[in-house]
């Protein structure tokens, strides 16, 4: 695979905010990558800069290898899906999806064949004349996308093209896209709030706080080895506890663990190295053990203080002695499994593969 | 960083460039040039460029530029009064007694009589107050009068009554927009709260109301100023205003230095007398905050 | 709900004294009597056929119209060039700069003549002519211009102009293709509003008219003879329903492009 856009120490600010500080990156082709972070993070300005919407402060943006410096949005080799899809208003879904083939010399026939075929990618068979007035939100992001794949670009961007639907359909297209992408095997580059959303569609994830990319990993690598406190609060939830840690044998660590104990872990479980000042674990890297039979790598005694029932899923708020704050611990509500009641005493097992270590 | 903010500030100026020359050229040059005026003097055909006071002077110390100022003064402040009092339950009716879905309706009914000529529109007042006219004919008709009424025209009753007309729309909208932003649900916490209705007018819808209130008065009030075909048409010789005086000595009595003296004055009484207005604004603010609570 | 009764009674007081020279303009240009007063003789259009008649107001109706015509047309792409920078960039000045090309709304237009005349005139000798009175017309109805196409840029999201660029347009064909067809009914409403105020503008007109009065100068002129006020009556009937007609049109044409931009409507130009 060799990198479709090479970001080098790009900076960019809106008069006295600097909205990206020099954030570097490759973007592979035909990988499908999401940029993920809280709103004012810097991640549509970035879209925005790859675009050829905002002028560089500092730094390259390389698309294809060539520089994008002073190259117009029309020039560039991308094209992008808008947060409110802008359809034009005043043209129907044939005229919107054929507009980028308005300079291209191409037959009637030829354009008409285009817009029906990319018409058809995106499931809206026979939509030529609609009024864009007509279409449902989910049929806005449809044409916004059969729109911008007609001039088959080396990248497609889009701008939380999601946020705008409700949740059934936002889930609906977010396989929908993920196999569209698979299909025409362009590279997306997706700008998303939504930690969910990033992990479920994207091949590799750059989450982003103030202005710089924090972490740079497949989803996989990013919830299991998240590289700060800030990476592992964001994606998912995870239960912080103060700890030391000291090394070990090469490549191990000693960490100790108020409440928890000694624990010897792996290196790789710690992006902070000896530095590190607390250790992070998911709440479903915990189990509750219902009965005497069931053990555990390890176990800890407990005492259950309030259930958040989700369905699918409870989150049990665990007191454990010598540790401050209650530890999260989540459950499959499975058939048949024992009911917990508040105030049950009862053991937290759990492994040290599953903790991390972090400053 | 200073590239990008250079390259949008200079995009947006140039694109307003050419209204701002135009606005530049037509407006705040000539504004300049009768502000210079006002300090020369007319000879006959020439004019004489060394600069004086005497057009001030003349202009405060003969009675009948000063009677004409303070007049129009004294008319524009009446017909302001006039027209918001007369506004306000107008507004405030629209924006409370009629369903949201005829709103708009109304508010194009309230506007439909302006669209017919300005000129025609003030001449039919006449039409309407004269000694034979309409409301003395129809007055007379009705057995109430036996002699028709002669107070209401050639006079600055006339003066007024033309003039709250004309500038009714002007201060029942702005007065409408405000009533229109007011959350109801405060006027419904107000009522939770065991206020009266009356109560709850004085101390939440009016005190909100008040920036349209004012900006009605400011819309009503400047212009009026200026008007010179009212005067000259109901005012008669008791009702005539300062425009009629700035209109004889720009096209009639060639004194354009004197005019211009004229108008300088009028737009600074028009400035001092918002400032006034804009004080108070403050002082009610002020008063609203710290006694009635309202605001808060 | 007793004051509910005498707030309704007011209004409807109210909407009487409103409507009272409106009602009266048509009464009595159909009214076949030769003064203007009760009672009313009887139903006729002879001053309408009268008004056929006088050649001086159909050249002043003809001046009227080329100075309206023009003075939209000018006003309107002043005002499009003011309006398209308040909507979409932030400039040095900006407060300051629209401040001084809105003061004709809030400036009585007394002070617009005399400033206009004082320069026009006396500063640079000129002649009056049309042309004065367009210059004074264009600088009032520029703020109009300005209140009606703002509305209608700040409904244009700017991502569908960003889109068009995207898929390969440049600015220009992009204001052309997609910018202006979106606000043209802003335009065309733009266009409408000022050409109204124009036809019905008098001080500016009387200051600065040469020799080819202006259809106000030249109503203004018959108003001191009462033979001519019937006429003036008809006229004056005629001009309503004109205006109302335009101003249908320009309020159809400013909800059609609200509706077409999806905005939701926020009040009239009003």
């Amino acid at each position: 695979m060799k990198p479709i856009i090479d970001l080098i120490n790009v900076d960019k600010s809106f008069g006295d905010v600097k909205a990206l500080k020099g954030v570097s990156a490759q973007i592979m082709e035909g990988e499908f990558f999401s940029l993920l972070g809280p709103s004012g993070c810097g991640k549509t300005t970035l879209l925005r800069t790859i675009a050829g919407f905002e002028d560089l402060t500092g730094g390259v943006v390389l698309i294809d290898g060539k520089d994008m410096e002073g190259v117009l949005p029309n020039n560039r080799p991308a094209n992008m899906v808008f947060q409110s899809y802008a359809i034009f208003p005043h043209l129907n879904v044939g005229e919107n999806v054929a507009f980028g083939l308005r300079r291209k010399q191409l037959s009637l026939s030829e354009k008409s064949e285009k817009v029906k075929e990319a018409l058809d990618m995106v499931g809206l068979e026979g939509y030529e004349n609609r009024a864009a007035h007509t279409l449902s939100g989910g049929q806005r992001q449809r044409v916004a996308l059969a729109r911008a794949l007609i001039l088959r670009p080396r990248v497609l961007l889009l701008d939380e093209p999601l946020s705008a639907l409700d949740k059934k359909l936002r889930e609906q297209m977010q396989t929908e896209l993920r196999r569209l992408q698979r299909q025409v095997g362009i590279t997306f580059i997706l700008v998303t709030h939504d930690q969910e959303e990033a992990l479920i569609m994207s091949d590799r994830i750059a989450v982003m706080f103030d202005g710089q990319i924090a972490q740079l990993d497949s989803p996989f690598d990013l919830y299991t080895r998240p590289k700060n406190r800030e990476v592992a609060n964001f994606i998912g939830i995870m239960n912080f506890l103060p700890g030391s840690a000291s090394q070990a044998k090469k490549g191990f660590l000693d960490v100790t663990v108020p409440g928890l104990g000694e624990i010897t872990i792996s290196e790789d479980q710690a992006p902070a190295g000896v530095n590190g000042t607390q250790v992070g674990i998911r709440p479903e890297m915990l189990t509750i053990l219902l009965d005497a039979e069931q053990t555990s790598d390890r176990e800890t005694p407990g005492k259950v203080l309030e259930i958040d029932y989700y369905g699918d899923m409870s989150y049990y708020s665990v007191a454990v002695e010598g540790v401050t704050d209650p530890l999260s611990v989540s459950m499959r509500n499975t058939a048949g499994r024992k009911a917990l009641n508040k105030d049950d005493k009862i053991r937290i097992g759990w492994s040290s593969e599953s903790l991390i270590l972090l400053d | 960083m200073k590239k990008i903010m250079n390259s949008e500030g200079a995009n947006g100026l140039l694109l307003v460039s050419p209204t701002l020359l135009y606005a530049f050229l037509l407006l705040a040059v000539p504004i300049a040039a009768v502000v210079t005026f006002s300090f020369w003097t007319q000879n006959y055909l020439d004019l004489d460029t060394t600069f004086t006071l005497d057009n001030y002077r003349a202009a405060t110390e003969e009675p009948i530029y000063r009677i004409l100022l303070f007049r129009s003064l004294n008319i524009s402040a009446i017909v302001t009064f006039v027209t918001v009092i007369l506004a306000f339950p107008i507004a405030y009716y629209i924006s409370f007694f009629v369903p949201q879905n005829k709103k708009a309706r109304w508010i194009f009914l309230i506007t439909v009589p302006f669209w017919t000529s300005y000129l025609l529109r003030i001449f039919l007042w006449k039409v309407i107050l004269g000694y034979n006219g309409v409301l003395n004919s129809g007055l007379k008709g009705l057995g109430l009068i036996e002699q028709p009424l002669t107070f209401i025209l050639y006079n600055m009753n006339a003066v007024v009554i033309t003039l709250a007309h004309a500038w009714a729309p002007f201060a029942i909208l702005p007065i409408y927009v405000v009533l229109e932003k007011i959350d109801r649900s405060l006027l419904v916490a107000s009522y939770d709260l065991g206020e009266s209705r009356i109560i709850t007018f004085l101390r939440v819808t009016l005190p909100l109301a008040f920036p349209g209130i004012v900006a009605a008065a400011v819309i009503v009030f400047i212009p009026t100023i200026g008007d010179y075909v009212t005067p000259k048409l109901v005012g008669g010789p008791s009702g005539l205003m300062i425009s009629n005086m700035i209109q004889l000595q720009f096209l009639k009595a060639n004194n354009a230095p004197l005019g211009a003296t004229l108008a300088i004055l009028a737009m600074i009484s028009v400035v001092l007398t918002l400032a006034i207005l804009w004080l108070f604004g403050k002082f009610f603010g002020w008063i609203n905050r710290n006694y009635l609570g309202i605001l808060r | 709900m007793k004051s509910g009764k005498l707030l309704t009674s007011f209004v409807w007081l109210y909407l009487i004294f409103l409507y009272l020279p409106v009602i009266l303009l048509p009464l009595f240009a159909f009214n076949t009597g030769k003064i203007i007063a009760f009672p009313l003789k009887g139903f006729g259009f002879q001053w309408f056929y009268e008004l056929a008649k006088i050649e001086a107001l159909h050249t002043a109706v003809f001046t009227s119209l080329k100075i309206a015509i023009i003075t939209s047309i000018l006003a309107t792409t002043l005002g499009m060039f003011a309006s398209r920078a308040a909507t979409r960039f932030s400039f040095p000045g900006k407060g300051p700069i629209m401040g001084l090309i809105m003061v004709p709304l809030v400036l009585p237009e007394i002070i617009v003549a005399v400033s206009l005349i004082v320069v026009l005139i006396k500063v640079l000798g000129l002649g009056l002519s049309i042309w004065t009175i367009i210059l004074g017309h264009v600088l009032i109805c520029v703020p109009f211009s300005i209140a009606i196409l703002n509305g209608a840029f700040r409904s244009l999201d700017k991502s569908l102009e960003e889109a068009s660029i995207d898929l390969g347009e440049t600015k220009w064909s992009t204001f052309r293709l997609i910018t202006l067809p979106l606000v043209m009914p802003g335009i065309i409403s733009s266009l409408l509003i000022s050409f109204v105020i124009s036809l019905d503008e008098f001080i500016i007109a009387f200051f600065l008219t040469g020799s080819e009065p202006t259809l106000s100068v030249y109503i203004w002129g018959m108003l001191r003879f009462p033979a001519r006020i019937p006429a003036v009556m008809a006229l004056g009937t005629i001009m309503l329903v004109v205006s109302l007609l335009l101003l249908t049109a320009s309020e159809y044409f400013r909800r059609r492009g609200l509706k077409r931009t999806g905005v939701q409507d926020t009040g009239g130009f009003v």
